[in-house]
């Protein structure tokens, strides 16, 4: 197979589309948000974690299975809407630098909520991690949850876009990202349009969640961080001002570290974290303004 | 503006840098550990917000200055005999080589402000979220290497043995210097260079600023101080240095930005209020005498009541506790008069 080259085999492949699929899902909600508040959401790998530990504890306790994803839904659209009202709103006409700042404060506050409550060890979702088991297609085994987990990410996408372009708040919600005053002024609810966000966030917070703990098995307090920041640097990579630039960096940087991850050396897959990085800088030394915008001026004409 | 209007901006950080110091020796060994880490915050802080408070341009990658200055200092001053044991993979050049505890901090100084000067050059071509990204990008790059790779230091494991030098008096001389540069460096024209930059980057330009080259100037002093910091850090406490990562991260801009990231007061006052409050939590995990008053809390509040007190003082007080205003001393009368009135014409 010409996939061979470099250790590339098909089921490496496969790891990197689903970790693609599900970072660019975790792109869209931090992008969402970004949209219409100018708020850099550090604390969604919070709700990520948040999601994952409801689905630990509705195995641990015996829920089937669609019961603890229902309650892993609960959980995290509850916490962002509480997180909307107690901080975003609050915050909304502050600075960037002070809205981000106040997100690493609940991101900081949230995981030493779970330390606390959870202990530094972990659970495991157990029950769903017989999605882990492989599918024979073609001769080549690939994991079931990759495959669903595109499915997943390319389904939410597709309804997403729907809504974006044929609902009225699709039409409200791209009005106030590109102009958030302008479409107030012409009757734009800013309130439901954030909370629209938000919600539609939160979302697709669980969905990742629930494929992520199942990737990657054990639930720990800081689980969701490192995705997080993998995430927004490719939202930032991307292109943060435009929900398809954003979607694409992210499935980037989650193709990329999910192929570099089976690709490396096992003495180099140690430093995977140093070439993601690295290329992201040289990425965004090269194109400022994203990787998947059109060209333009990085300097604002007064 | 008067020389002497001017003097607090310098002499109310000094003293309350002077007074933690004075309050820690009066303390008993056990508690002095706290006062110690405070002062090295204030460092850590007062260091970040040359950078940030002056440019108005968030960092993330001022913790890999600080993680690059704990690893000089610590490489340097592992007793020579003790090196191959701690460090089995280390390499000839930083075996051989042992420098004293001045020099070490210093070294770790350059360190810092050489590593930010290379990052920044082509690093403060950017602004914005590029530029906060590429910046954590830094970080993680720095915490990874110097995590994992055997030849230059302990990896995963702290650096013991290095010689616990820094007392009361290293820390707080430390934190004076830093807080002495940085009101140094504001009261330089680099510095209201930068700041105008800050206010109105378009006029800035316009007056014939370079934006890049002010930035870059003020990367490179604060990441010479996070050097130090870094120096003193380690000696302190033996460090895993590729550990000094995102929690610190995060800690120290919330203590930058909660004091209020505009002023030096604002950088020393929010070090001092975040890790008082956090010392206190933690000292009272095993009972603290409260005028007179027992009080135990269970583990973990300390960290609880940090990301509380971040959040609503955020929420309530966006600019910080101070502001973002240095302190000065009130106007003669007559003069802030006349100033009002030429204002008015």
């Amino acid at each position: 197979m010409t996939l061979a080259f470099l250790n590339l085999t098909w089921p490496t492949f496969a790891n990197g589309l689903a970790l693609g699929g599900v970072y660019a899902l975790m792109a869209v909600g931090i992008g969402l948000v970004f949209g219409v508040l100018r708020l850099v959401n550090f604390a969604y790998g919070q709700l990520i974690m948040a999601g994952a530990f409801a689905l630990a504890y509705g195995s641990q306790w015996g829920f089937p299975n669609w019961a603890s994803i229902l309650f892993c839904f609960g959980v995290v659209l509850g916490l962002s809407i509480l997180m909307d009202w107690l901080v975003f709103r609050p915050l909304r006409t502050h600075s960037p630098a002070v809205m981000l700042v106040a997100t690493f404060a609940v991101a900081f506050l949230l995981q030493n909520i779970a330390l606390l409550a959870f202990g530094p060890l972990g659970k495991s979702a157990g029950s769903l991690a017989i999605l882990n088991a492989p599918w024979d297609v073609g001769g080549v085994f690939i994991k079931k949850i990759a495959v669903i987990s595109v499915a997943t990410a390319a389904g939410c996408l597709v309804i997403l876009q729907l809504l974006l372009t044929r609902t009225p708040l699709g039409l409200h919600m791209r009005a106030a990202s590109m102009d958030f005053r302008t479409a107030r002024l012409l009757g734009v609810r800013a309130n439901r349009v954030i909370s629209g966000a938000v919600i539609i966030s939160g979302l697709f917070a669980a969905v990742s969640a629930v494929m992520l703990s199942v990737q990657e098995l054990t639930v720990v307090p800081a689980f969701g961080t490192q995705d997080t920041i993998l995430v927004l640097a490719g939202v930032v990579l991307g292109g943060l001002n435009r929900p398809v630039p954003a979607t694409l960096g992210g499935f980037a940087i989650g193709f990329a570290n999910g192929i570099l991850g089976g690709v490396l050396p096992s003495n180099q897959s140690q430093y995977l974290p140093s070439f993601l990085f690295a290329a992201v800088i040289v990425v965004l030394l090269v194109r400022p303004d994203g990787l998947f915008t059109r060209a333009r001026g990085s300097v604002e004409r007064v | 503006m008067s020389v002497v209007r001017r003097i607090p901006e310098l002499l109310v950080p000094a003293v309350l840098i002077l007074g933690t110091a004075l309050l820690g020796l009066e303390v008993s060994s056990y508690l002095q550990a706290y006062f110690l880490d405070t002062l090295v915050k204030v460092a850590i802080v007062v260091a970040l917000y040359v950078f940030i408070g002056n440019s108005g341009v968030l960092s993330f990658g001022h913790i890999s200055f600080v993680a690059l200055g704990a690893w000089t200092a610590g490489v340097l001053t592992v007793p020579r005999d003790q090196k191959l044991a701690i460090m089995p993979g280390l390499s000839h050049f930083l075996v051989v080589h042992n420098v004293g505890n001045i020099a070490s901090l210093a070294l770790a100084a350059a360190v810092g402000g050489a590593f930010a000067l290379v990052v920044g050059l082509p690093l403060m071509r950017l602004s914005g979220l590029a530029a906060g990204i590429a910046t954590f990008g830094v970080l993680e790059i720095t915490n990874n290497v110097l995590t994992y790779d055997q030849s230059i230091g302990p990896g995963l494991n702290a650096f013991s043995s290095v010689p616990s030098t820094t007392g009361i008096w290293q820390a707080a001389i430390a934190a004076l210097i830093s807080a002495a540069v940085a009101y140094l460096y504001q009261r330089t024209r680099f510095g209201r260079m930068l700041r105008a930059t800050r206010e109105d980057p378009a006029a800035a330009a316009a007056a014939g600023i370079s934006i890049y080259r002010q930035r870059l100037l003020a990367f490179t002093v604060s990441g010479a101080l996070a050097g130090l910091a870094g120096g003193i850090y380690v000696h302190l406490q033996p460090l895993q240095a590729g550990g000094l990562s995102l929690n610190l991260t995060f800690i120290t801009l919330a203590m930058l930005v909660v004091g209020g990231s505009g002023s030096l007061l604002g950088a020393v006052v929010g070090a001092l209020a975040l890790n008082g409050l956090f010392s206190f939590f933690s000292a009272a995990t095993n009972t603290v005498d409260v005028f007179g008053w027992n009080l135990t809390v269970p583990s973990g509040t300390a960290e609880l009541a940090l990301g509380l007190l971040m959040a609503i003082v955020l929420i309530l007080r966006p600019s910080g506790l101070t502001g973002g205003r240095e302190l000065s001393l009130p106007r003669r009368r007559a003069v802030a008069d006349l100033e009002k009135a030429r204002a008015t014409t």
